[in-house]
């Protein structure tokens, strides 16, 4: 998120002119810096650097690549990864969909409720997932036979709405940063002025815009859906997501080195996804700095 | 705006709504038996006291040194690679979370771990016999993982909000770094880590992956409590006392949330 916030709002600082403070910053080395970035990249590269490891030691306990070639060798984990990746692409499109004109609407036309939009996007980070998965699981008890039937017995649909909710918070708040970069304003009176009907102007002339925030709020999403297992994990049993199938091998298959290479294969996937748009944003000038 | 607030009405009202529901009905009377039950039995007490202290230090400590590794970023050149690396980076821990992050740390610190392993062959050490990594602690380490880089993300925009005229404005009055730092930026800075560190809390008190990738969740914390009850159905009849657990959860974080948006308030004044 963070990630699109600042790619986003470079565009707004092009206008600003670089105080020439920013140089002389840039060349005094600071020790307090290294120190706190040399002890993150510890904590976070050492646990990386052993997964790696663990990954490439096969059941016999010899060193081999076997762990990741059972992405492609075991079908049920195959279809796994393909339903998740199904959930992740419609939950995108979805969230982005509903989001997306929401927060233009309210930024133009009401921007008295976006504390309202922004209570509403935080709910689905801090409500516990399990208590979700157990209003689900309520409902599925009591409903009638046929929402049973065409809604809660396939994953696809069982799971997909819910992780559109989820994906809220994340998409909202990359939008709403790169709405905020942009004169939003004077675009759309622009756009309305020759003549362009709302639709056109979301799509032709705002959404152009803010592409690597949508862009970086779909991303968000594809990570949150391969690594969600609470609520997949109490509301459906038998057909398993990607990261329901990546549990089942460390705890029932007993084959921990098959979890951790599909862990590495997920995370690197998702990571090379955002790298990749922070350079979309580039060329457009410089993201802010702060003064510490 | 319609269609917006419909789908969260749906998919997010209906289900919490039955929760309440539930923990308040009993064979279709309305009743408060189950929340007793739930404020009376040690059962249910140990639980939540372990998920209020769990989240407690793995809100607070995160949050700390989250704002080390953000102050350290933003800092630097705001166009660099590094930059770059660390904003994915946190997109990628903070939101992929929970169960594949505790892979990492099985692989790093289980029993057949890479470093556990290490610590056996050179120096004989067995950290197994000290350190489980789904005790508490361990479980709490997990949670330090993926906090951080979300303190990260959530401080990031206050810190690019300091700006450069205040320093200069504190410098020319003859104010030290320590004093700037100690008079300007603190103070602007305190609502936004206070409310970033509510969000930490929260997200902590309601993580449950992390344990159920580790041992199927049977720790005593609250989340798992809920998972045995709504699970257990066929042997007793749980679900209305996981209901009211969960309404219970509901409650602890509407209260979270309540300061949350109390103190954004206050943040909102500075760092827009």
């Amino acid at each position: 998120m963070s990630a699109v916030a600042s790619a986003v709002s470079e565009r707004a600082d092009t206008r600003r002119a670089k105080p020439p403070a920013r140089a002389a910053r840039r060349a005094r080395p600071r020790p307090w810096r290294a120190v706190v970035l040399g002890l993150a990249a510890i904590f976070y590269l050492v646990p990386i650097l052993c997964s790696i490891k663990f990954s490439l030691i096969d059941q016999q306990g010899r060193y081999g690549i076997q762990n990741y070639t059972a992405i492609i060798h075991n079908g049920t984990l195959r279809g796994a990864l393909v339903l998740s990746l199904e959930i992740a692409a419609i939950a995108a499109v979805v969230v982005v969909g509903l989001i997306f004109p929401t927060t233009v609407l309210v930024r133009l036309k009401l921007p008295r409720l976006t504390i309202l939009m922004e209570g509403l996007t935080i709910l689905p980070l801090v409500v516990p997932p399990i208590v979700l998965a157990a209003g689900l699981l309520q409902l599925k008890e009591t409903a009638p036979l046929w929402v049973v039937n065409d809604f809660f017995n396939h994953p696809l649909t069982a799971l997909t709405p819910i992780y559109v909710v989820l994906a809220m918070p994340l998409v909202y708040r990359a939008i709403d940063t790169g709405l905020r970069a942009i004169d939003l304003h004077t675009l759309v009176d622009a756009s309305r002025s020759l003549g362009a009907s709302w639709p056109a102007t979301l799509w032709r002339v705002v959404a152009p815009n803010v592409q690597t925030a949508v862009l970086g709020g779909m991303f968000l999403t594809i990570a949150m859906v391969l690594g969600e297992v609470v609520i997949a994990n109490l509301i459906d049993q038998s057909n398993l997501t990607f990261p329901l199938e990546m549990i089942q091998f460390a705890s029932q298959d007993n084959a921990p080195g098959v979890s951790v290479a599909l862990t590495l294969t997920a995370l690197v996937f998702t990571f090379m996804l955002l790298f990749a748009l922070t350079f979309l944003a580039r060329g457009r000038g410089a993201s802010r700095a702060g003064v510490i | 705006m319609a269609p917006f607030l419909i789908y969260v009405a749906v998919f997010l009202g209906v289900p919490l709504y039955v929760v309440i529901h539930g923990a308040l009905t009993s064979g279709g009377h309305v009743t408060l038996a189950n929340f007793s039950a739930i404020f009376t039995q040690s059962q249910y007490l140990i639980p939540l006291r372990n998920s209020l202290i769990l989240s407690l230090w793995t809100s607070v400590g995160p949050a700390i040194l989250g704002l080390a590794v953000a102050a350290a970023v933003v800092c630097g050149p705001a166009d660099g690679l590094l930059r770059r690396i660390v904003s994915s980076a946190c997109g990628v821990f903070a939101y992929f979370a929970g169960a594949p992050l505790a892979f990492v740390w099985v692989a790093s610190l289980g029993t057949l771990g890479v470093i556990t392993l290490l610590l056996e062959s050179t120096f004989g050490y067995d950290l197994s016999r000290h350190f489980d990594i789904s005790s508490q602690a361990g479980v709490g380490i997990c949670y330090f993982y993926f906090q951080i880089p979300l303190m990260v993300i959530f401080i990031t925009p206050a810190l690019e909000g300091l700006r450069p005229e205040w320093k200069e404005a504190a410098q020319n009055l003859g104010a030290t770094r320590l004093a700037y730092l100690r008079h300007v930026a603190a103070p602007i800075l305190a609502p936004s880590f206070i409310a970033a560190t509510l969000i930490l809390y929260g997200s902590a008190f309601s993580a449950f992956a992390t344990m159920l990738a580790l041992n199927g969740c049977t720790n005593p914390v609250l989340p798992c409590k809920i998972n045995l009850e709504m699970s257990n159905n066929v042997l007793t009849n749980s679900i209305p006392v996981g209901l009211a657990l969960g309404t219970e959860m509901i409650m602890i974080v509407a209260v979270v949330m309540l300061v949350y948006w109390l103190v954004s308030r206050r943040a909102g004044r500075w760092v827009r």
